[in-house]
């Protein structure tokens, strides 16, 4: 294990353990009722972080192959959760179980071959084309392009932008590929931990009660600038010069924040509060990864046109 | 061996169906118990099975309908092994009764699953209850009839469709209710109805 990645590792175990620490004092002190739920579903999210560590952190230490396949899971699952909130009619049928058996795990595959160039238009360009054009074998033109927005949403998001993640190994960059996925990882998700831990802490301004009713504007501030000044820190793990790191950063901080944010409108919009229940404390899959939605393909794009060989 | 084939299926029907167990008014635990639920597709005895965690599953048999589950060797051997199913006919001889294999496995001290509207609804409405369920109610006045309700199989597997869409399926699970002393059977099936449709989220 190389330094700056030691350095990583050995931080993330200490936030966890201080963050575990933490919940179970704030646990014996907590006495009103409203105290006690809050702090009964922070240590439900640090538990499921400890979860969600070893498992993507296992995959990464595997090698590409599981990373991949990890990802593919996690797309799967994600829409899933898309689809069990989001309405579909009887003419959808084909479309969707070609999305779920045939487009993830060609684009997938097409991502495990390093085949990058047709990975990249497959479900643009092809999906995009193909399952509207089966779905008129049907019948059935109600709603015919509301459903097809939705058929390719649902790929585009769950799909398509999270394989970003895992595509990263494909770059050859000045560094290990597998540091460039730690990096996206941690600055997106402790930008969404630190949004909620300054929010908590000194939360006033409501963003968007419309939209996402617990995003502040302090915590949006706070949490922003704290992710981009680890990502500064963290600039060892990737081909950065700190001014860099602090540039693509702000764009992965940006990115995160909007990805969450277009999928709580498109929550709300569904009329639900979480996506699905899997991990404990924080709803579903999607409601995990939905700032690497957007987070993804940016990053991935920025270190593949400016520093990849 | 048998065992291990019993857990490869229910992990391959959760992956598939999410099959996501949710207790509203009873505690998953092994009291016998006859759990009906409404009827949306051929997974759902596959569905509340997964459903059910493996201490309470391995007491349980769903009685399922011999002219579907019984079609070819390997559709029963998935019945009969891989989930403890007890096979009934629809159409049963005159005079037999059709739930007797089902009164059987009670008579074990087993729970059973069962479908009380017999056939497969073609909408998302559930169809009227038939007698069975108050007849064997009759007959084990000590068993809790638990009511479940299955939600979205019918866009998992559409009635006349090969196509599965895997979104989740959730089964929740009702407070028990019982047959009263001298209530009327007509009024009995619709209160059961009822009870699986107050669970829709």
């Amino acid at each position: 294990m190389s330094g700056p990645l030691l350095h990583v590792v050995a931080t993330i175990l200490t936030i966890l353990v201080v963050a575990s620490l933490a919940g179970f004092v704030l646990e014996r002190r907590a006495k009103d009722e409203k105290a006690i739920a809050t702090v009964r579903n922070l240590n439900a999210r640090t538990r499921s972080w400890w979860v969600m560590v070893a498992v993507l952190g296992g995959a990464i230490w595997a090698g590409a192959t599981t990373t991949i396949l990890l990802f593919a899971l996690l797309s799967f699952t994600a829409l899933r959760e898309f689809w069990t909130l989001t309405s579909a009619r009887r003419g959808d049928q084909l479309a969707l179980f070609l999305s779920f058996f045939v487009v993830l795990p060609i684009h997938y595959a097409l991502l495990l071959d390093e085949w990058y160039g047709l990975m990249s238009i497959f479900i643009p360009v092809y999906a995009f084309l193909i399952l509207p054009a089966l779905s008129t074998l049907s019948g059935d033109a109600k709603e015919f392009l509301a459903r097809s927005a939705k058929v390719q949403w649902g790929l585009m998001l769950c799909v398509y932008a999270v394989s970003h993640a895992p595509a990263l190994l494909l770059l050859e960059t000045s560094v290990d590929s597998r540091l460039l996925l730690v990096y996206l990882v941690v600055v997106v998700q402790l930008s969404d931990v630190f949004q909620y831990v300054w929010g908590k802490l000194i939360g006033k301004r409501r963003f968007s009660p419309n939209i996402s009713p617990s995003k502040t504007l302090e915590g949006l501030i706070g949490g922003g600038l704290t992710a981009i000044l680890i990502g500064v820190l963290l600039h060892g793990l990737t081909p950065f010069t700190p001014l860099q790191a602090a540039g693509v950063s702000a764009v992965i901080v940006t990115a995160g924040f909007f990805g969450g944010f277009v999928l709580s409108a498109i929550k709300r919009d569904l009329g639900a509060k979480d996506w699905g229940y899997v991990i404990e404390g924080h709803g579903g899959v999607l409601d995990r990864i939905d700032s690497l939605t957007f987070a993804a393909p940016l990053f991935f794009h920025i270190v593949r046109y400016f520093w990849a060989a | 061996m048998t065992a291990l084939i019993r857990r490869t299926l229910i992990v391959l029907v959760r992956f598939l169906v999410g099959a996501r167990a949710d207790w509203r008014g009873c505690a998953p635990v092994t009291t016998q118990r006859i759990y009906f639920a409404n009827h949306g597709s051929h997974l759902d005895t596959v569905a509340v099975m997964a459903a059910l965690p493996w201490a309470v599953r391995r007491l349980t048999h769903p009685v399922a309908a011999r002219d579907y589950w019984g079609r070819n060797a390997v559709l029963r051997w998935i019945a009969e092994v891989g989930l403890r199913a007890v096979l009934i006919d629809r159409k049963p001889v005159r005079g037999e009764d059709p739930l007797g294999p089902a009164a059987a496995v009670l008579e074990r001290g087993r729970s059973i699953l069962i479908f009380p509207e017999g056939t497969r609804g073609s909408g998302e409405e559930m169809g009227p209850f038939r007698g069975g369920l108050q007849r064997i109610a009759a007959r084990f006045p000590a068993v809790e009839l638990i009511p479940v309700h299955l939600d979205n199989l019918q866009r998992i597997l559409p009635k006349g469709s090969l196509l599965i869409v895997p979104i989740t399926c959730t089964a929740r699970f009702g407070a028990p209710i019982r047959l009263e002393p001298g209530e009327d059977k007509g009024a009995f099936l619709r209160r059961a109805r009822q009870s699986v449709l107050d669970l829709v989220a």
